[in-house]
């Protein structure tokens, strides 16, 4: 351990332009494609690409998807339920940052 | 070890029944999910009260539990007694919990056994079997500062680790990592083969580190800009001024143009983080009114008062 302190480790910045298809998102997740195609349809995730074929995913597409994978494991919310969750989580997201005007430690 | 009180810890009674258990412990998992709450220690409160439920949903672990007794404190030294298990329980064998999302407790462990995944078991005789270590994700906080000029943090993470028994058990382990220039909030860094161990020689998985800024007292980010709210007098607003302005960077000369109103906004093109495009700097103009308190500026403001033909309530119809 003390080798991984003394040198610094330099990683890829992981490129908002690089994508990733339906079945690399899966195997990030460790889930079915059907799970994924359910939070398309859901509109939990907005890939780009009009066929399952062509679907391409940001990586911030990728962290919501674990997100809800997160939020059905451990709450037992469905997936509207995650979906939803996804949704308010991300307005308190843009209300915190309008309110950080007025107060740098919300 | 210490001595977990897991009554304590989901807030309910010695008596409480198995369902006011279950809505104490539905509760507190909805209030400190990491996804959901902004508390700091979110993640160590979830996995406390995940714990505390393991234990007291089971009416046979909550028995056991309770014939520890209540001579114990929260955060006491603890040692399993020795006759521990001989009550017709038997959780010394291990494997007895289901959960595989979280890591217990030591003092879980001394009493329920560890968490039951046998990870090598399968890896180790039968067959060649391979399978490449999942990837591992964590947040780091920087300092906007670091954003725009790079830096090495050091970051502590919980790790899978195949023990000699083929259990996966947790480990501490500190990585030092450098930031790159340019990184904004969100953004992931990906240290390749830096994630969970693979089973049966497969390669390990990677690292993903997802980069979030400290709050900063006066700087403000969204995306790739930043936001500065800078107090203007009255004159240099009305007027017209050069003045001072800090950004990350080092300060700036910014040319106030005349007759800026209050809440005017000025971009610094480029000035924002230094991403491969980098983003801008924007300073909200607000406008702040010197204090009355001296004879002097009494004067200056009567005398505005007696010559400015100014009605801020216009709009207002009054």
């Amino acid at each position: 351990m003390a080798n991984d302190l003394m040198k610094a480790l330099s990683g890829a910045l992981v490129d908002e332009a690089d994508e990733l298809s339906l079945g690399e998102l899966c195997r990030s997740c460790g889930v079915h494609a059907e799970y994924i195609i359910e939070l398309v349809e859901e509109g939990a995730l907005a890939p780009r690409g009009r066929t399952l074929r062509e679907w391409r995913f940001s990586h911030e597409q990728l962290a919501r998807a674990r997100r809800a994978l997160r939020l059905q494991r451990d709450l037992r919310v469905n997936l509207a339920g995650a979906s939803l969750a996804l949704e308010l989580l991300d307005e308190i997201e843009r209300l915190r940052a309008r309110l950080r005007r007025y107060d740098p430690w919300c | 070890m210490e001595y977990k009180d897991y009554y304590k810890i989901l807030g309910v009674d010695e008596k409480a029944t198995q369902d006011e258990i279950k809505r104490a412990y539905r509760k507190l998992a909805r209030k400190y999910h990491p996804d959901v709450s902004k508390e700091p220690d979110a993640e160590a409160r979830f996995k406390e009260v995940g714990e505390a439920y393991e234990v007291l949903k089971d009416p046979e672990k909550r028995e056991a539990y309770d014939q520890l007794g209540a001579n114990w404190q929260a955060g006491q030294d603890f040692r399993p007694p020795p006759d521990w298990g001989a009550g017709g329980f038997d959780f010394g064998g291990g494997g007895f919990t289901s959960d595989d999302a979280a890591a217990y407790s030591d003092f879980f462990e001394s009493l329920f056994g560890q968490r039951g995944r046998r990870a090598g078991g399968a890896a180790g005789g039968a067959g060649g079997f391979r399978m490449r270590g999942s990837d591992q994700r964590a947040r780091i906080h920087i300092d906007l500062d670091d954003a725009y000029r790079g830096a090495t943090k050091v970051i502590t993470l919980g790790v899978e680790e195949l023990g000699p028994d083929g259990r996966v058990r947790m480990k501490q382990r500190s990585l030092n990592v450098r930031i790159p220039k340019g990184v904004k909030e969100g953004q992931q860094i990906r240290l390749a083969g830096q994630g969970n161990p693979g089973m049966g020689g497969g390669e390990p998985g990677d690292l993903y580190l997802e980069i979030a800024f400290n709050p900063h007292p006066f700087y403000r980010v969204q995306g790739k800009d930043v936001y500065l709210t800078l107090p203007v007098a009255p004159w240099e607003a009305a007027l017209g001024a050069t003045v001072k302005v800090p950004t990350p960077d080092g300060p700036v000369d910014l040319r106030i143009p005349p007759n800026s109103k209050n809440g005017r906004k000025l971009r610094l093109k480029g000035r924002g983080i230094p991403a491969k495009q980098p983003g801008d700097f924007y300073v909200e103009l607000e406008i702040a009114l010197p204090p009355a308190d001296d004879e002097k500026a009494k004067e200056v403001y009567r005398y505005m008062r007696d010559h400015l033909p100014f009605n801020p309530r216009a709009h207002l119809g009054v």
